[in-house]
């Protein structure tokens, strides 16, 4: 009982704080993954992924996974409405007065700190998403050898996604779930 | 059923809700859309409680609340009882070694997307660098950023420094 009431707690508290959608709940997960220890940034990361090839809202699906590998399925179920609790109450308060309220000119002022509050809070928590990928801190930390700290397999897969989701123009449209899948790919070939 | 989060919905509620059902216009909806991105949550979810609240009060913001959620709330259930059963075979596990990576990049294009509509001056320049720098380095929650930067934004507009 008093898993669920946690979960519901920290998912309406990131649907409360999350602004800017989508990438935006990721550092609210990585503060409840150090907090609780519910889940490893190993999985949070794979979570990102596997949100990024299902449909809808990623926010939603992070709760969802997250919910089931803590609390099954009624985790899930209870993760998800505290998530969404905040949004609906929010907007359903503020129907009413829909455009008074986005020119409303404290709401402007705060959105106009909150924005890059958000992007400066995801680029952190992707930081912590490259320490487990590009990195081995482990055996670093085994050999003291500096060359050891380089996961140079990933780094190469890495430079090599960035250049096809950036820069080339054929391939820099295509939906992210071909980039997720030809990664998988190369990480069995190449035992990543 | 939308992949890739918020804005994929967008041109699938265009056809459902303003072609097909006629249950509001487009300029409606991007209304909706735009309160959506300046209210807290997730931006599919907003959208989806404005139209039901439009069409049947708050049992129909509910209604679509939850409508919205169904979907991912069954396939991501599925996946994750998929997942945590194979996680230990190797392949598996090397298979999202390689995915990882990809996340990394995913992220650094996502940051790359909204940072060109978030820093829009100095100011808000230097609020995303003190934030970034101290996130990383601290242990402290989310929750105090966003609180401390939105009314960090109020004091900088009302100062004046917006804009320039």
């Amino acid at each position: 009982m008093m898993l669920y009431l946690r979960l519901y707690f920290e998912f309406f508290k990131t649907g409360l704080f999350s602004v800017g959608g989508g990438m935006a709940t990721l550092p609210f997960l990585y503060a409840i993954s150090d907090k609780t220890g519910w889940f490893s940034h190993e999985l949070l990361a794979d979570m990102v992924a596997v949100s990024e090839s299902t449909p809808g809202p990623i926010g939603v699906n992070m709760a969802t996974y997250v919910g089931y590998v803590t609390g099954g399925i009624p985790g899930a179920l209870i993760a998800t409405a505290g998530l969404v609790t905040p949004c609906c109450i929010i907007i359903l308060l503020i129907a009413k007065a829909l455009k008074a309220f986005r020119q409303n000119k404290y709401v402007d002022a705060a959105f106009y700190g909150l924005q890059p509050c958000s992007v400066g809070l995801i680029a952190a928590a992707g930081m912590l998403v490259l320490k487990i990928s590009l990195f081995d801190f482990g055996l670093f930390g085994e050999t003291g050898k500096l060359i050891d700290l380089f996961n140079f397999k990933a780094i190469v897969l890495a430079a090599i996604l960035l250049i096809c989701t950036r820069y080339v123009k054929k391939l820099k449209g295509l939906h992210p779930i071909v980039f997720i899948a030809a990664s998988a790919l190369v990480g069995i070939v190449f035992a990543f | 059923m939308t992949f890739g989060g918020g804005y994929a919905m967008l041109p699938i509620i265009e056809r459902e809700i303003v072609d097909k059902r006629h249950w509001a216009e487009l300029d409606e909806i991007m209304d909706y859309y735009a309160v959506g991105q300046c209210t807290p949550g997730v931006i599919a979810v907003n959208t989806a409680t404005f139209i039901g609240y439009k069409l049947a009060g708050v049992p129909g913001g509910i209604a679509a609340t939850i409508g919205v959620v169904f979907p991912s709330l069954i396939i991501i259930t599925v996946i994750a009882s998929v997942l945590t059963a194979f996680a230990e075979v190797p392949a598996v596990k090397s298979a999202f070694a390689g995915i990882r990576v990809c996340v990394c990049v995913l992220i650094f294009n996502s940051v790359m997307k909204l940072y060109k509509k978030a820093i829009v001056d100095k100011a808000s320049l230097a609020l995303f660098i003190i934030v970034f720098i101290l996130a990383v380095l601290l242990d402290v929650s989310p929750v105090v950023f966003v609180i401390i930067c939105a009314l960090g934004g109020i004091s900088l507009t009302r100062l004046g420094v917006r804009g320039k």
